[in-house]
């Protein structure tokens, strides 16, 4: 036997499988559907509102994504948000800094935590990722309530460059969106991350056979807590982000958030069940999620319909994938039964 | 066949005092009293039969959704659309009887629009069984919303308290006992029996124990999850019902976080998520243990955000207890 | 250095209310292949565990290279060169061929990983091995045989001296299993030492020079494998003989009770058509990968089939699952127990009457006292070693869960019963009471299908013997004319070359 010395093209090399290509080609026909209804929808300044606007969605998909990749789920994403958000805001209305990086740094610093917290509770304390995310989501939104008093911190008591942060392109000198770049070097470095370092090939690895890499001598703890405490990172960053964006801060900001991240990643092909989906993917889920909801009230679909529709796609989406597999897995039969 | 007359396997289990009062439900028991004795020390006015159960009637509303909960989470299964399911009965029941339907006919469309959405989700998960539950329940859990959204709007739609027999559903007592509570009673009762004395029952934790070994056992696991989901639905359209009887309007953001209320409930009485264990008189005493601990600190004003905290915190260190005493395990030690 | 390599002194390793082993000793030399061989439970896979830093033992040391080790982790034991490759193949199937050898010490250059440069080590260390796969291939596509070679390539990727291999043919099929003894003595050449535990006495006599002996947790002996008979070696694992290893019943065959015509199911096999009598044991045999189980599961309702009819007692009958199979009478014990024949977390009793819960029942209503004495029963029919029928059915032995499996089956009443590998993975004693089993049903009147990769028992126990070979039924032989030669001819008949490079 001699082994095929044939190049074959390596999938793990591609930047897009096969399925991320056929989720461009929907987004492609997607956009193109809209552009065609309303002509002002691909203008600079409608793509540049749009990215904005859903920057903290799109850069929430990603904490997601690595706790979807080790088979677990993190519901309380967007608690932690509102939490780090309101209380790096709070800080900042008490006059304790006013630079906005110090405000990015704090948010983060307490999503973190908050992440760590969940995660020693899901790797040392043995409980489910639903049910440990579940509790942590009523928590994180209750103490959100108690440390803010229910109020709100309005855009007054912000600090003007921070509110003007969200809206400016200081970082890139004009390239593009402070928010709008966040997420981006977001995206890249993960996508570096996932693909080329041990850290992102253990989280895989955990994802697809935890026993396997038990036995192989990687700490499944230590990549749950680690996975985690990173999706708390990103909640938190993005609870600064937010805040930026509406310059205010509210105890219920961000309700619901962690479903369009759910969401944007099983469009991109993370399997809830660990171990498939890649950086590329869960962009283009997160972009068709942004795209739509930006979409709808351009074309004249009320806005009150928008939820429907997303349901409706969400659904959608998932069952074409089963049968799309479904018609590979048939096709491939059939060949194989003329060999019979 | 070979006997082996020397070899006996003992057919009847040895109970002792101590593995029959171990058990999660008397832990569960205690809890409850000690939360009552707690509420009763606090506020002089928790034991009055009329006000305590003017609270359990409003979160029985909600405690009718984790009796099929507990069965889906028996099976394995979940779902996290039974809030929206809820809305939309409440929403149609709602706008059917504004558009001038008799109220005895909105109400039978409202069962029948949560059977409905019941059904979706099953026919869903039982065609296409590559699906996970929980991502196909959280796509109708925003289509079956969004559609009450597109129907209401901002609006809020009413005035169902002009029906007086409609508001007598929730509001009726006998004595001081609500009817509704009584209807809650029975409903647990068969839903406990059912679940822990029948074949059906036995059969839902074989499927939520093992899939394929149910499967390959003769047990129609499609056609048992169909059943559960859509049950799910039928009563989640009796909870719409309940909560348009209570409050009189509805708008489509009711009835929200139900599904992680019905959750909490299922497995802080025991019910594990991962399928296949669990009892059904835990889940029902913990529905009162969330319920009341809720009402006890709302009597001493602390508010619901903090309730809920503390529903979380509770939950967490329910699940986690066990696992932290038994974690120092001889034998495998893989860091 | 000395000629021993690796010794374990006086191991002992308890789990709660469990000896695994007590005082076990073991030399392993260098370049040898040594063979650990005992019954299910015996304590080989603790043993295995103990050397590869799974468990750490109660007591006792580890001597490697003349050198006290304490390994405290499975990783401190591969760094030392100890590489494991494990019965259930522990591999990553979502990812590539090349992550799954380099897991763990993958090529790393200022923390980024060097995915051109694994890939081509990966082509290296797999060339020799003789594969048709790429190293890119993702490892859930590949078969298990195919599978069980990356492991190997990963045991040398790490340099590992001493690679230990759990029952590595159990799923192989002949002509795999000679390949991979093939590997394994090029390996011994090259100068590895290979621990090799397995229950088919072919293995050892193929590859081992010496072998150690477990039972009931003890270490009973070491012995050299030129001066051990197979009596010999089998007293020593069970500690009794065993004489009858196949009792073939001489039943009187009646007529024909299930017919099969040109089954088909697009993809996994074509035309096959087969017929059993009354009283008849037939075997259904091919290599692994042939379609053999695909059939059986068919036949059950599992999954559907395309083209073909199915006839019981002459009539043709419908089955679209697997409730619709056993109303017919037919039974179904499946390949693999754990996973699809028992539910672990329940007791043996709850397990042996789920496919019959309605004939215990009053009305809809289950009686538990009707179901433990019925339970109790059978498994003592059965001889399950077992306490109370509310033991764990995860608390058995592989044989002892196998008999609950039959009890299980044996609640319904049958005509058919079809047995996927009935003893894989069990043990001698445990083996021959399930073929004493088999000629029990067979003089009660019942039916047998039996699926086997082992030639011994197909040939000791069937009547008829079908053959497929990918996909297709390849022949049909009586007792008499059924010999080993026969069936692997036809086994492989089309693509003799394939199989044996396996």
């Amino acid at each position: 036997m001699q082994i095929n010395r044939r190049r074959v093209k390596l999938t793990r090399d591609r930047v897009f499988s096969s399925r991320e290509l056929s989720l461009l080609a929907i987004l492609i026909l997607i956009v193109a559907g809209i552009q065609l209804r309303n002509s002002t929808f691909l203008s600079s300044r409608s793509i540049n509102d749009m990215l904005k606007n859903y920057s903290t969605t799109i850069t929430l998909a990603l904490g997601m994504m690595s706790v979807l990749l080790i088979g677990g789920i993190d519901i309380s994403v967007s608690a932690t948000l509102a939490f780090s958000g309101m209380s790096a805001s709070l800080l900042m209305r008490d006059g304790v800094y006013s630079s906005t990086l110090v405000m990015f740094l704090v948010s983060t610093a307490i999503g973190t935590l908050c992440g760590l917290l969940v995660g020693l509770v899901i790797s040392r304390g043995k409980v489910l990722p639903i049910i440990a995310t579940l509790g942590f989501a009523n928590i994180f939104r209750g103490a959100t309530y108690i440390i803010s008093d229910s109020r709100w911190v309005s855009a007054y008591q912000f600090d003007s460059a921070f509110k003007r942060f969200a809206q400016t392109r200081t970082l890139t000198f004009g390239l593009m969106n402070n928010l709008v770049f966040i997420a981006l070097v977001c995206y890249l470095v993960f996508f570096v991350v996932m693909r080329w370092t041990r850290f992102g090939r253990r989280i895989y690895a955990v994802g697809s056979n935890p026993e396997a890499a038990s036995i192989s001598g990687i700490n499944i703890n230590r990549v749950k807590l680690a996975v985690y405490t990173m999706a708390g990172s990103f909640a938190g960053l993005i609870g600064a982000m937010y805040t930026s964006l509406y310059a205010s801060a509210q105890s219920d900001m961000g309700m619901g958030m962690e479903m369009d991240a759910i969401a944007s990643c099983v469009l991109g092909g993370v399997s809830l069940s660990g171990g498939q989906g890649g950086v590329p993917g869960v962009l283009l889920g997160a972009m068709t999620m942004t795209v739509i909801s930006k979409a709808l009230p351009l074309i004249g679909i009320s806005q009150f319909w928008q939820k429907a529709i997303k349901g409706i796609i969400i659904l959608i989406a998932i069952i074409i994938n089963v049968l799309a597999q479904r018609a590979i897995h048939r096709n491939a039969m059939r060949a194989r039964e003329r060999q019979i | 066949m070979t006997a082996h007359p020397d070899r006996s396997i003992l057919a009847a289990r040895n109970k002792s005092l101590k593995s029959v009062f171990m058990r999660w439900e008397f832990l569960l028991l205690g809890l409850f009293l000690a939360i009552n004795i707690m509420n009763a020390v606090i506020s002089p006015y928790y034991l009055n039969a009329g006000n305590l159960f003017t609270a359990i009637n409003s979160f029985l509303v909600k405690g009718f959704i984790a009796m099929p909960m507990a069965y889906l989470l028996v099976l394995g299964d979940i779902d996290l659309s039974v809030g929206s399911t809820v809305a939309l009965s409440a929403t149609l029941l709602g706008v059917s009887y504004n558009a001038g339907v008799p109220m005895g006919l909105a109400i039978l469309i409202a069962l029948l629009c949560g059977t409905m959405c019941g059904l979706l989700n099953g026919l869903i998960l039982t065609r296409f069984t590559e699906l996970a539950p929980m991502i196909v329940t959280l796509g109708t859990m925003t289509l079956y919303r969004g559609i009450s959204e597109m129907i209401l709007g901002s609006q809020s739609t009413g005035s169902f308290h002009n029906v007086s027999w409609f508001y007598q559903i929730y509001y009726a007592r006998l004595g001081p006992v609500p009817y509704l509570f009584f209807f809650f009673c029975l409903l647990a009762l068969a839903f406990g029996f059912v679940l822990h004395k029948t074949i059906f029952g036995r059969q839902l934790f074989a499927i939520g124990s093992n899939r394929l070994t149910a499967k390959y056992s003769g047990v129609p696991v499609q056609r048992h999850r169909l059943i559960c989901y859509t049950l799910m639905g039928l009563v989640c359209g009796m909870s719409g019902v309940f909560y348009s009887s209570w409050m009189g309007t509805v708008r489509f953001d009711i009835a929200t976080g139900y599904e992680l209320e019905a959750i909490s409930v299922a497995v802080l009485g025991g019910i594990s998520t991962s399928g296949g264990k669990g009892t059904f008189p835990g889940a029902i005493i913990s529905i009162f243990i969330i319920g009341l601990l809720g009402y006890g600190l709302g009597l001493i004003n602390v508010n619901s955000q903090t309730i809920l905290m503390i529903i979380g915190l509770i939950l967490i260190a329910v699940v986690m207890a066990p696992n932290l005493k038994t974690r120092r395990k001889p034998g495998i030690k893989t860091s | 250095m000395s000629e021993i390599l690796l010794e374990l002194k006086g191991i002992t390793k308890t789990f709660p209310g469990v000896k695994a082993l007590d005082k076990v000793h073991f030399q392993l030399r260098r370049g040898e292949i040594h063979a650990i061989m005992g019954e299910n439970g015996a304590g080989k896979s603790t043993f295995i565990k103990v050397i590869t830093g799974v468990h750490m033992p109660d007591e006792g040391e580890i001597i490697l290279n003349g050198k006290k080790v304490v390994f405290r982790s499975p990783l401190a034991a591969q760094r030392e060169g100890i590489a494991a490759i494990y019965q259930n193949v522990t591999s990553y199937p979502d990812l590539s061929v090349t992550e799954n050898i380099f897991i763990g010490h993958e090529k790393v250059e200022r923390g980024i990983i060097q995915w051109k440069k694994m890939h081509k080590a990966a082509e290296e260390l797999l060339r020799p091995l003789n594969v048709d796969f790429q190293p890119a291939a993702l490892m859930g596509t590949l078969s298990v045989a195919q599978q069980q070679i990356v492991e190997i390539a990963k045991a040398l990727s790490m340099n590992a001296q001493i690679i230990i291999m759990d029952e590595p043919t159990a799923a192989l099929t002949n002509s795999e299993s000679e390949e991979l003894y093939r590997i394994t003595e090029r390996l011994r050449d090259e100068g590895k030492s290979i621990i090799i535990i397995s229950h088919r006495l072919e293995d050892m006599y193929c590859l081992a020079s010496r072998v150690t002996v477990f039972r009931d947790a003890n270490y009973i002996g070491t012995y050299q494998v030129s001066e051990i008979t197979p009596p010999e070696l089998i007293k020593a694992m069970v500690g009794r003989e065993i004489n009858d290893l196949f009792p073939k019943p001489k039943a009187k065959i009646g007529n024909e009770v299930f017919r099969v015509e040109s089954l088909g199911r697009t993809g996994y096999f074509k035309d096959i058509s087969l017929s059993i009598k009354q009283r008849e044991i037939v075997g259904l045999t091919g290599l692994v990968g042939s379609g053999r189980t695909e059939v059986v599961q068919t036949i059950f309702g599992v999954e559907p089939y395309d083209t073909g009819t199915v006839y019981l007692d002459g009539k043709a009958v419908e089955i679209h699952s697997p409730q619709d199979a056993m109303k017919l009478g037919i039974g179904l014990l499946t390949e693999d127990r754990q996973n699809q024949g028992l539910i672990l977390d329940w007791g043996i009793g709850r397990n042996v009457t789920l496919p019959a819960l309605a004939k215990y029942a009053r009305g809809k209503i289950t009686k538990d006292p009707i179901e433990n004495m019925a339970a109790k029963a059978l498994c003592e029919q059965m001889g399950v070693k077992a306490q109370s029928v509310f033991d764990k059915a995860s608390s058995l032995s592989g044989g002892n869960q196998q008999k609950v499996v039959v009890a299980k089956a044996l609640t319904s009443e049958l005509k058919l019963l079809i047995m996927d590998e009935p003893t894989k993975g069990v043990d001698v004693g445990a083996k021959a009471a399930i073929y004493e089993v088999i000629s029990d049903l067979i003089m009660k009147g019942m039916s047998i299908l039996i699926i086997s990769s082992e030639m011994p028992e197909i040939l000791g126990m069937c009547d008829r013997i079908y053959v497929m070979h990918d996909g297709r039924l390849m022949g049909e032989l009586d007792r008499e004319e059924a010999t080993q030669e026969r069936i692997l001819e036809l086994a492989m008949l089309k693509k003799t070359a394939l199989a044996v490079e396996g």
